[in-house]
């Protein structure tokens, strides 16, 4: 069941379109702020809601990569693994997260703190290598300063 | 002389930037009112055409002509809409961030005169997801605007009125595509569309439709407000204005310069990002993002612009260098090209979905020293059938162009990988 809070979130969105279809990617945005990540009863409610095929909206919700159809961590690392970063030390970065962290890429770590992805560039290349972690852009970094950056998100 | 810098002028590092009214103070939404006040929708346009601008997001199509298409009069739909293509996603490129978060009035601006010229009643801001910031900086401008009465019904007492929403994207290169932009605002899958018919003609929801990018975008005000002659002289070449360039890899001062159009690849380099890093040479660079082809040493006093950047056989792009040095592996990097271009392809044609990832993994066996001398006519072979014309869309031809070059440039570092069987830069 989708939320009050969700159905006017949701509500607000399809006003900036001429048809309730239009909202869908808004729509899974809304609901991944509120839960983290899609489920399948969510791509139900939501087409319910739209007027739209659960197999259509969920056409949509994979092609989109930051739609997450799985659960997350309570914090989501997206390393960018771009040409400016991979030349700048992306995998240096990558291989520290990884033992740091002791997952692989696209694994959540056991305590559920973070789930580690890599994302396309970031739009930062004057400050690479970079990476985001939830909706913080940090940049220029080593691994001295990542590790200190990891700290902050509990 | 001081050079004249219509996109960045009221650009201040490291402070907000300017509101509403602050904007208008530096002569701000004034070319919007003369656009509306004083110039048919067709003198807008054919100022823009006059003015030799060329579409910044990296195809580099004149703008003015992009518009001409779009039909106007009693008989055209009454719905047509204007698209600012923000999702700047080609890898390399960081320019268009400056402009939204240093100067979002800027492109509101350009938004409401380009969105006058072909009577656009609805424009979309087309955001991508990671731009946390710029989102911020422009859903308040929008507000600001609004309650200035430059966007909403009749703006400036004109009778013209224009609504004007932002939409954050949730990822994939591909909604840079123009029509594959459409299908995303659309809430679907950003597939590419068939073309004819043009987004001009039929796009957003079968609506006319132009998507500019930001940085063309934001170009307008400063060609209404001066003519198509003053914009014309701030360029070194024909392809008219200013350029955002910008340089990233291992040079000592990366960044992002706003210099006549025409400005020379060694002028960038050395001059603006401070040449290598000590003890590196350069060995070659990508003028424009990923999708473009390497340029070398014997290029670097090429004018970058369109024109002249084809000439050696490479594309201008986003004009955000990337710099290949000597101790960074050729092979490596070209990989690297070809991942993102592999796993970005939507699927949608089958020479991109199966040809990208069998380059990738042809490139990745070289890499680890486990290729075959052949493998490098399969490369050959796929540059040229994922070239233009043998796939739906641009992506594969794109990807195709740092592959071409670095086989022809590079050729001997990828012969060192075979024979020796192994990356020479790795240990």
């Amino acid at each position: 069941m989708l939320t009050d809070k969700e159905i006017q979130e949701i509500d607000r969105e399809i006003e900036h379109y001429p048809h309730k279809k239009a909202a869908s990617i808004e729509a899974l945005k809304v609901v991944q702020k509120h839960r983290g990540w899609v489920s399948d009863e969510n791509i139900r409610d939501i087409a319910h809601y739209l007027e739209m095929t659960p197999d259509e909206l969920d056409g949509v919700a994979t092609f989109y990569n930051l739609v997450f159809r799985k659960p997350v961590g309570r914090h989501v690392i997206l390393v960018c693994d771009s040409v400016s970063c991979w030349v700048m030390g992306f995998e240096t970065l990558m291989d520290h997260l990884k033992q740091k962290l002791g997952v692989q890429l696209g694994e959540t770590t056991k305590d559920e703190r973070f789930t580690l992805l890599t994302i396309p560039c970031l739009g930062t290349c004057d400050h690479a290598p970079a990476l985001m972690i939830d909706n913080d852009l940090h940049r220029d970094l080593t691994t001295e300063k990542l590790d200190k950056i990891l700290e902050q998100y509990k | 002389m001081t050079m004249e810098k219509p996109l960045t002028k009221n650009i201040r590092p490291d402070q907000p930037p300017l509101e509403v009214k602050e904007y208008e103070k530096t002569g701000g939404y004034q070319a919007a009112r003369k656009a509306l006040k004083e110039m048919s929708p067709k003198q807008v346009q054919e100022m823009v055409k006059q003015s030799n601008l060329k579409g910044r997001g990296g195809a580099g199509f004149p703008t003015g002509m992009k518009w001409g298409f779009v039909p106007l009069g009693d008989d055209a739909p009454k719905t047509k809409y204007l698209i600012a293509n923000a999702d700047e996603m080609e890898p390399g490129t960081f320019k268009d961030r400056v402009l939204l978060e240093g100067d979002p009035h800027l492109l509101i601006e350009g938004m409401l005169i380009s969105a006058y010229a072909i009577q656009a009643s609805v424009a979309y801001i087309f955001l991508r997801w990671a731009y946390k910031s710029s989102a911020q900086v422009i859903e308040k401008a929008i507000t600001e605007a609004y309650n200035a009465g430059y966007l909403g019904k009749n703006i400036l007492g004109t009778g013209y009125h224009l609504d004007l929403y932002l939409h954050t994207s949730v990822g994939r290169y591909m909604c840079g595509e123009e029509t594959g932009l459409l299908n995303a605002l659309e809430g679907k899958r950003a597939n590419p569309r068939a073309k004819p018919p043009f987004p001009q003609i039929s796009g957003l929801f079968g609506k006319p439709t132009i998507v500019n990018n930001v940085e063309t975008l934001c170009s307008v005000p400063g060609i209404i407000s001066n003519g198509a002659e003053w914009y014309k002289k701030l360029s070194h070449t024909e392809d008219g204005g200013t350029k955002l360039y910008g340089v990233s890899g291992k040079v000592k001062k990366p960044g992002v310069w706003e210099l006549p159009m025409g400005t020379t690849m060694r002028e960038i380099l050395e001059e603006h990002a401070g040449g290598m890093w000590d003890g590196l040479k350069f060995r070659g660079a990508l003028p424009g993002g990923a999708s473009t082809d390497f340029m070398v040493e014997e290029h670097l006093d090429v004018q970058m612009d369109f024109t002249n950047v084809a000439k050696v056989g490479s594309r201008l792009g986003t004009g955000t260098i990337i710099v290949l040095d000597d101790k960074t592996c050729p092979v490596g990097m070209v990989k690297n090209l070809q991942h993102f271009f592999a796993q970005e392809s939507c699927g949608w044609c089958t020479p991109c979905r199966d040809g990208l990832p069998w380059v990738e993994k042809i490139l990745d066996a070289i890499e680890k020293g486990e290729g075959q001398p052949e493998d490098l006519d399969v490369l050959a072979m796929h540059s040229k059938y994922l070239g233009p014309g043998n796939t739906f869309c641009a992506l594969a031809p794109g990807a195709m162009e740092p592959l071409q070059s670095a086989l022809k440039y590079f050729k001997e570092d990828f012969d060192r990988h075979i024979k020796t069987k192994k990356c020479p830069w790795r240990n």
